[in-house]
């Protein structure tokens, strides 16, 4: 289908939009300027490369990528559970699914620990099995998959919606099983909707804070990560707080450029 | 040989709808938005389960709702093209062809063989490694044609596959599917509203309304004579049925000459029709000396007044294809003094007789 315009082409917008919208603009960006002339730049490199610091960025990054590859994993047939079933079950559960995305993460964080914490309600279980999750590694990838997986659902979920079922419809009278089918057809074409899903929900993985402090803790090397670190030097080291914001802001910034901006380029949608 | 069989009933559509189709035939089924002809289709694939009912293909059982039998989409062997060719963008063209042979477990050799002779089959060979976004409507129905074919259906079920493409681009495409349709013994369904889709690519007719088969029979029968509303009113057309006698000539069966301008190449095809609106022809009481190319004598069958029009029937043609159609005024009817009966001349002019291959040489 043909769009009927570029967007920005023929009609313009009255002239007074421009005053909020540059303003609005200029209220993201000038934090971000602030912060930069406050590094102390001499002494930049130092500040990051110290063992606390790296400890934080690895684990930070290890834990972001296991947390988005659980999200795509749990999140995609989630999407698509939403997005095709019009049961009066699966539009009850919808809300109850997308909750975190509004909840305040300690909230999320204090909900995990009741559910995998010692005592909890599964924790308990888990504890006589001698598996213990709360305020190790593992609950830092609970705590960011729990915050970011409604990200991930609800962009590809209106992806889904727009594709519409008709190519699977098709591939089906050509013979393709409904396993074929999800292969073939109906995860490639929610690739580019896969795409950003993911870098979205990483981000968020990677700047989670709240969930994280209450169901991991603060533990160098294990459980505290890059935002955690952040929090902690801020008393004791404002400098290299503000260096680790500034390698924050730059390691989010080329996962979200880098792929979010990147159009899936192959095929477009007709 | 796989004739296709369909009795079911869908309550909530008020659908109720039992036909059959022979294997090798094309039934096309007319009617208005809503009547049901959709729903034909979705039951025939699997798509609805209607409430009662039966869908067979040769022996085989695909919905039996007494025995709970309902044979699943990708079991039927029943293929489908629609108005939007849905070809998978992220797939080139032969990956698209090739979709269906992968999918039934054929090997990569054995698919990429039958996807270059389905493309073949419909003429874009060429177009092979191109994706769908670089292609024309025309083009993408083409590949969409031949990737249904590629599944090898026992059932054809094509929903308005040309309402979408320009004259031009249409008439292309329709010499594609009567080339390919009911070939292999294979039953086809093909919902239109155009009647040149029914002339050209139609063994029989069927029209349905407001959820049950209004009338079916053959394309000629039920254009002669037709019984439902929506029929007449499709069928308000001249067709002169004959063989092609020069490159813009048709010679029909008593032998009268017709000049017109072909719709599609038509060489090579012995069956042709004609069609022309009754708007489009001049009655005379003599034969005039003007420029029409056409001019045929006709006895008067019968007048009909309609508004300030009358419609001028002649006696059937040779062969009991209905007679022609003459629209005029009526003041020019007056003038005429016209009375069934009487033997008059029809002219009418060759740019606007519009020749078409016949859907079969020799029934219809």
């Amino acid at each position: 289908m043909r769009r009927m315009g570029t967007p920005g082409a023929g009609i313009s917008l009255p002239r007074w939009v421009y005053v909020p919208a540059v303003l609005g603009g200029l209220f993201v960006v000038l934090p971000l300027v602030a912060m930069a002339v406050k590094v102390d730049w001499s002494h930049f490199w130092s500040l990051i490369t110290s063992t606390p610091s790296q400890a934080a960025l690895l684990l930070s990054l290890r834990t972001a990528v296991a947390s988005t590859t659980l999200c795509v994993l749990l999140g995609v047939p989630m999407a698509l559970v939403l997005a095709r079933s019009n049961g009066g079950f699966v539009r009850a559960a919808r809300p109850l699914i997308l909750l975190p995305l509004v909840l305040p993460p300690v909230v999320g964080g204090i909900a995990l620990l009741y559910a995998f914490g010692r005592m909890g309600l599964l924790g308990q279980y888990l504890e006589t099995a001698g598996i213990r999750i709360a305020f190790t590694t593992t609950a830092v990838v609970l705590a960011q998959t729990f915050v970011s997986l409604p990200f991930l659902v609800i962009a590809l979920e209106g992806a889904a919606r727009t594709a519409g079922s008709d190519y699977d419809l098709v591939a089906a009278t050509l013979g393709a099983r409904p396993g074929t089918v999800w292969w073939r057809v109906t995860l490639p074409l929610l690739a580019p909707g896969l795409v950003s899903g993911a870098v979205l929900a990483f981000a968020r993985s990677l700047g989670e804070f709240g969930a994280t402090l209450t169901f991991a803790g603060s533990r160098q090397g294990v459980t505290r990560t890059l935002p955690l670190e952040i929090y902690l030097q801020r008393e004791s080291d404002p400098d290299a707080a503000v260096a680790l914001s500034i390698l924050l802001v730059a390691v989010a910034a080329v996962v979200v450029l880098g792929l979010g901006a990147r159009r899936v380029s192959g095929w477009s949608a007709t | 040989m796989a004739e296709l069989h369909v009795a079911a009933t869908v309550a909530a559509r008020r659908f109720d709808v039992e036909f059959d189709v022979a294997a090798g035939e094309v039934l096309a089924v007319l009617g208005p938005n809503g009547a049901g002809k959709s729903t034909a289709l979705h039951v025939i694939a699997g798509l609805l389960r209607p409430d009662t009912g039966i869908v067979r293909v040769g022996g085989r059982t695909l919905t039996d709702t007494s025995a709970g039998i309902q044979v699943a989409t990708h079991d039927r062997r029943v293929g489908l093209l629609l108005q939007d060719p849905l070809l998978f963008p992220h797939l080139s063209v032969q990956a698209n062809v090739e979709f269906a042979p992968r999918s039934r477990g054929a090997g990569r050799a054995d698919a990429r063989a039958a996807a270059a002779r389905w493309l073949a089959e419909v003429g874009i060979s060429d177009l092979a490694g191109r994706k769908p976004g670089q292609l024309s409507g025309g083009q993408a129905q083409r590949v969409a044609i031949a990737r249904a074919l590629a599944a090898e259906p026992e059932v054809l079920l094509l929903d308005e596959p040309l309402a979408g493409l320009d004259v031009a681009v249409a008439a292309s495409v329709r010499a594609v599917l009567r080339h390919v349709a009911a070939a292999a013994g294979r039953a086809t369904v093909l919902i239109t509203h155009d009647l040149l889709d029914v002339l050209t690519l139609a063994d029989r007719v069927m029209v349905v309304e407001a959820g049950g088969v209004a009338e079916i029979g053959p394309v000629a029968e039920v254009l002669a004579a037709p019984r439902s509303l929506f029929g007449a009113r499709i069928a308000g057309v001249n067709v002169v049925r004959g063989t092609l006698d020069g490159p813009h000539v048709l010679r029909d069966a008593d032998g009268t000459v017709w000049h017109g301008t072909p719709a599609e190449d038509l060489t090579g095809l012995p069956a042709v029709v004609a069609v022309f609106s009754p708007a489009a022809v001049a009655v005379y009481r003599d034969r005039p000396a003007g420029s029409p190319r056409n001019c045929v004598k006709v006895a008067v069958a019968e007048l009909d007044a309609a508004g300030a029009t009358v419609r001028v029937r002649g006696d059937e043609q040779a062969g009991g294809a209905p007679g022609l159609a003459a629209d005029i005024t009526a003041e020019a009817a007056a003038e005429l003094r016209l009375a069934a009966g009487d033997s008059v001349w029809f002219t009418v002019k060759a740019q606007e007789v519009a020749l078409h291959p016949a859907a079969r040489p020799t029934r219809g």
